[in-house]
């Protein structure tokens, strides 16, 4: 399941396909321009804790949902 | 009768799930025109809590302002909720997310039954909140204004009840005094009216019921002057309150003249 750092793969981020050589959640929330502490993360299905996203590694044909919080009622 | 050369000067606060606070006014964060007016309105209602909604980043464009530059979540407490969930699993995943996102329990559940009226849906939202607490979340419900509702929500885990006063966004105010009553005379934990205020005496109307606080959203966005609003429904809540802890006059059915009869010329 884990990749080669280097390899580049397609996942789906929030609806969306996309190509991406990150080795890890954190990685590519970085490599998107957003700050780890601000958002939250959904990998296949299951929350990724905060704690576990600079270990947990991307693989090909992975599913993230990446939310943070807007204004609301 | 109070001690007049006395008075009670105890600070009049709540608290919800252990967490204390001194203002009775929640403030959404949602429809205002841009964040530095939403951080204005909410700096003007002396609110200590704001909602805040869970939604994908835009990850065309992650560089654009975001909420926690302007509303600061170590000063003010964040309360999520899960506007949009029409099922228990959806508000479920929604607030998981959200505690991962901030790392605070204390939420709003709120699970919609349909688009139009915005009603909850009560068994869904029964399922969701004990699902919630069973996994340590301090969950505040939306839920309709019913007092058997109430109760089924406190034996599910629920720690505060949130009839709305009307439709959401409607701003048509406290459309049913006798069951919001009811719900506080019931509750042992706190009562909160959620939804339905749109301006500041019906804000005052939900405390001199007894509320323990109000959260609204639409009634101060869509005023002409949003932080003039939001100042008005500080005052509002807060006269609301004293109202009630002062407890008010009875009524009668006629006239009783305030100036002595005795002594007239």
């Amino acid at each position: 399941m884990s990749a080669s750092i280097s390899i580049s793969k397609t996942i789906t981020v929030n609806g969306e396909p996309r190509r991406t050589a990150a080795a890890t959640i954190a990685d590519f929330v970085r490599e998107l321009g957003l700050k780890v502490p601000k958002v939250a993360v959904e990998h296949n299905g299951t929350i990724a804790p905060r704690s576990s996203l600079e270990q947990v590694p991307l693989g090909d044909g992975d599913v993230l949902e990446i939310v943070h919080f807007v204004g609301g009622g | 009768m109070t001690d007049t050369a006395n008075p009670d000067t105890r600070p009049d606060t709540w608290t919800v799930a252990g967490r204390t606070f001194t203002s009775r006014l929640i403030v959404g964060t949602g429809k205002y025109k841009d964040f530095a007016q939403n951080a204005a309105a909410v700096e003007a209602s002396g609110a200590e809590i704001v909602t805040v909604a869970v939604r994908r980043v835009n990850i065309s464009d992650p560089t654009q302002p975001v909420l926690m530059d302007y509303i600061d979540p170590k000063k003010i407490t964040y309360l999520p909720n899960t506007a949009g969930c029409f099922t228990a699993d959806d508000a479920i995943r929604t607030l998981r997310l959200a505690r991962e996102a901030g790392g605070w329990d204390l939420v709003k559940l709120e699970v919609l039954g349909e688009a139009r009226t915005l009603y909850p849906d009560m068994r869904e939202t029964l399922k969701a909140c004990e699902v919630l607490a069973n996994e340590g979340f301090a969950p505040m419900v939306y839920c309709v204004d019913d007092p058997i509702a109430a109760k089924q929500l406190e034996d599910c885990g629920a720690v505060a009840v949130m009839p709305l006063g009307a439709p959401i966004g409607s701003g048509l105010g406290i459309q049913n005094r006798v069951t919001i009553r009811l719900i506080v005379e019931g509750a042992k934990v706190p009562v909160l009216v959620d939804a339905g205020v749109g301006t500041a005496s019906e804000a005052a109307v939900a405390m001199e019921l007894g509320c323990d606080g109000v959260l609204m959203n639409t009634a101060i966005a869509e005023a002409k002057d949003p932080v003039r609003m939001a100042r008005a429904m500080k005052h509002g809540v807060i006269a609301g309150r004293e109202a009630y802890l002062a407890g008010r006059m009875m009524t009668r059915k006629y006239a009783d003249p305030s100036s002595p009869l005795a002594g007239l010329i």
